[in-house]
């Protein structure tokens, strides 16, 4: 039946269909999930991920709208682009979330994360640490005469790079607050 | 209108408001307010059962042949604990429950206080949904939510948890009309254009297959009369799943069998070969598809379910409608006789002929025995004494006996045929066969049984016992854990280990210490003879009989094996190719 095959993408169903649901490339998707906040709801969101064994890289979560009692769940996740729509397709079911959105295929979002890095150190190590920050527009939130904390949002690439190199400069505690993301535009 | 009373009295009075006439359950500390109010009124049945799980088996059989949500009632703790078994069975079988558990006073949460345990989240994964109520106030709308999301979309069992203090203490009580579930509205209507193309595909297709599920019989007896015209009109081929028959009936002309692992060969073989394949209230389950990668490998994938996590979670569907099968199905046929009602006559002809060459196998050939009772035969014998019956029920246990119950009994309508497919839970049917008994006390209700799947819930003899209830026990005795043996036998080189049974009870002295009837049958030309004494005899009954001890279960797709390669037992597909005239490969 030949004549009858449907074109890819041809149903509704999802925009991902216009993809290869074969395909085994690992994708890495920035998922928002908006729910009630009740008591438990991170919890089911968490147990569907490692009840499943799908893949949490960062969770993010806070109540974003304090009247309507709604948090806003950031979830950047990896897996084929089966397992996505899946992911996405159970955390739709669960019972207090009003909607999942995919920043990575609903076009352009901005993601940003927030880091703070304990740099220990003394003399020539110290003044580099403070020059690369200043590159890096890290701003010094706390200071002693043998340490800095800096605080730095960006891209996760980017606080990736800061922290490699102030690895060899005296790194010695970092804190991420995991991915907030939004779609840009209106 | 302001309605002020204490938890325990909302409960039941939101019990009420829907219509709840069963409630299963056993007492303990934590839901003794909650008792005091059953003690007071009338309205509601309580049936008292013997363990937790039983109740909510029992429950699941009350929600599966009626069609309406089972309620069960637990303490705290061990009580919670001992119906997890019977919530994650039902949710794999998608069957609405509404199961209620005590939880210790909201002061005493999280102190390890007696009979504690954190019931929200041990069942958190096997429920639909679940609550844990610490304020009254909050207690009357959960309940109806807790209604509202077991009985709508994809149903399932859903857990309210309520602290002892919480009972006690007074509130206002709302109506069931009040409740608003804003993040949760599931889809009813499909997508008509996708629906449209469903039907453009139907007229073309040469090769075409319904596979059909236990969402069908979900969607409510409109869905399966639907489901029975749009067959009958296109004339195409029918299979199911073990959860879904009787949605079409099984002396219909477009029946080709279950299919599965221990489905027929005629229904394996079309599904292998089909060129389109719509699925209706299926989920692919592994037990259906056998090895994923040669699933039907050249068809054409549409899936017809209320769940969109259901569709692309195993297998790729081409084209997907989400909604609820009894109106996706009346839209369905709309656009079909609309457009003409047109098919691929020559096509779907051509096809039937391919179909009855596989049928000509009689894949569920076994050879009879004068001397021992063939377990098949024993099923053949009970489906020939009761097909009169229209309101016949069928439960079962798990193993062996289940696969040939569902192989040789023949259903003709819905909500009659009750069994653990998805989780496969011993212990099961005869609980089961109890919950279907109370909602149905006229009619005749069998519970097909293995001797060990029977054991593991048979203290609910008492609870059958105690409230009348006149299931008949059919027990296929073979002394084994029949289904482990085979895997055994044919998969670890003939070593069983731990699959027989030694110190079997006396079951017809089992049968007297519990109060019923009992009957032990073992020579073939005793059986017409014990299953027309247990039909008739007024009360329980347990037959026991005593069946060929090493029979196998086929045909069998080995697990990880394509459809088409499958294992037949008596049944050989070289007479049927010379039968046939040669033409099957
Ligand atoms: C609670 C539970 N434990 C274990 C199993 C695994 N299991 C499947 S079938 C079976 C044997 C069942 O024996 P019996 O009830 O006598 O049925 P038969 O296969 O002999 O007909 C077992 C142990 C199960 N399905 N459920
Ligand atoms: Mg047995």
């Amino acid at each position: 039946m030949a004549a009858l095959k449907i074109e890819q993408g041809a149903s509704s169903h999802s925009a991902y269909d216009l993809r290869d649901p074969n395909a085994q490339v690992i994708e890495s998707h920035t998922l928002a999930v908006l729910v009630d906040n009740e008591a438990g709801v991170l919890a089911r969101v968490i147990g569907l991920f490692s009840g499943r064994g799908f893949n949490i890289d960062s969770l993010t979560v806070a109540e974003v709208d304090h009247l309507g009692h709604r948090s806003r769940i950031t979830i950047v996740t990896r897996g084929t682009p089966a397992v996505i729509e899946q992911i996405k397709a159970q955390l739709g079911r669960i019972i207090p979330v009003h909607e999942v959105h995919d920043l990575t295929v609903e076009g352009p979002s901005v993601e940003r994360e927030l880091g703070l890095f304990k740099v220990s150190g003394k003399g020539d190590k110290r003044v580099e640490a403070l020059r690369i920050a200043e590159i890096f527009r890290a701003n010094v939130v706390d200071s002693t005469l043998e340490s800095f904390v800096f605080e730095m949002t960006g891209t996760p690439e980017k606080l990736d790079a800061f922290a490699e190199l102030m690895r060899p400069l005296g790194l010695s505690d970092l804190a991420r607050t995991g991915v907030a993301a939004l779609a840009r535009g209106i | 209108m302001s309605r002020s009373m204490t938890g325990a009295r909302m409960v039941i009075e939101a019990l009420r408001d829907q219509g709840v006439d069963t409630v299963f359950g056993y007492p303990g500390g934590a839901v003794l307010p909650i008792y005091d109010e059953i003690f007071q009124q009338n309205d509601i049945k309580h049936i008292l059962v013997r363990h937790e799980q039983g109740a909510v088996h029992m429950a699941e059989g009350y929600a599966r042949s009626t069609g309406k949500p089972g309620v069960v009632l637990v303490t705290s703790g061990p009580g919670a604990t001992n119906a997890v078994t019977g919530l994650t069975d039902a949710l794999l079988d998608s069957i609405p429950l509404v199961v209620l558990s005590g939880q210790v006073p909201t002061f005493l949460i999280g102190t390890d206080g007696f009979q504690e345990a954190d019931t929200v989240g041990i069942t958190r994964p096997c429920t639909k949904h679940n609550w844990l109520v610490k304020e009254t106030d909050d207690l009357a709308a959960t309940i109806h939510k807790a209604f509202h999301v077991a009985t709508s979309g994809r149903p399932g069992p859903v857990l309210v948890d309520i602290p002892k203090d919480v009972q006690f203490a007074t509130g206002e009580y709302v109506g069931p009309k009040q409740i608003e579930t804003p993040s949760y509205q599931p889809a009813k209507k499909g997508d008509l254009d996708a629906i449209t193309r469903l039907v453009e595909l139907m007229e073309k297709a040469e090769r075409p297959i319904f596979y059909t599920g236990g969402g069908v019989i979900n969607s409510g007896t409109g869905a399966s009369q639907l489901l029975r015209e749009i067959v009958e009109a296109t004339g195409f081929p029918i299979t199911s799943t073990l959860m879904g028959l009787g949605a079409y009936p099984a002396s219909g002309g477009k029946w080709i069998g279950m299919l599965g692992m221990h489905g027929l060969y005629e229904a394996n073989m079309a599904m292998h070969d089909c060129d389109l394949m719509i699925a209706v209230g299926a989920r692919f389950d592994d037990r259906i598809t056998g090895r994923v990668k040669d699933f039907s490998p050249d068809s054409i994938k549409a899936q017809i379910d209320i769940d969109s996590s259901s569709i692309n979670k195993v297998i790729h569907v081409d084209l997907p409608i989400v909604g609820d099968v009894g109106h996706v199905l009346e839209d369905m046929l709309k656009v079909w006789k609309a457009r003409g009602r047109k098919t691929n006559a020559e096509g779907v002809r051509k096809w039937w002929a391919q179909i009855e060459q596989w049928k000509a196998v009689k894949c569920l050939t076994y050879r009879n025995s004068e001397k021992t009772i063939k377990p098949q035969h024993a099923l053949e014998r009970l489906q020939a004494l009761t097909a009169h019956r229209k309101d016949r029920y069928i439960t079962t246990e798990v193993g062996q006996h289940q696969m040939w119950a569902a192989q040789f009994l023949h259903f003709e309508d819905p909500n009659r045929w009750m069994t653990s497919g998805g989780l496969g839970t011993m212990g099961y049917g005869l609980p089961a066969s109890i919950g279907v008994q109370v909602a149905h006390p006229e009619a005749l209700v069998v519970n097909v049984a293995g001797e060990a799947s029977w054991l593991m819930n048979m203290q609910e003899m008492g609870t059958a016992v105690q409230f009348r209830a006149p299931v008949k026990q059919f027990i296929l005795n073979n002394e084994r854990l029949g289904m482990v043996r085979q895997w055994q036998q044919l998969l670890h080189g003939e070593r069983y280990s731990q699959s027989w049974s030694e110190s079997l009870p006396d079951f017809v002295k089992l049968a007297e210490a519990f109060g019923c009837k009992g009957r032990l049958v073992s020579d073939p030309a005793d059986l017409d003879d014990a299953i027309q004494e247990m039909l008739e005899y007024d009360g329980p009954f347990i037959l026991d009989v005593m069946v060929e001890k090493h029979e196998n279960c086929f045909p069998m797709i080995p697990s990880g094996k394509p459809h088409n390669e499958m294992i037949l037992g008596e049944a050989s597909t070289e007479d049927a190719i010379v039968g046939a005239g040669g033409a099957l490969v």
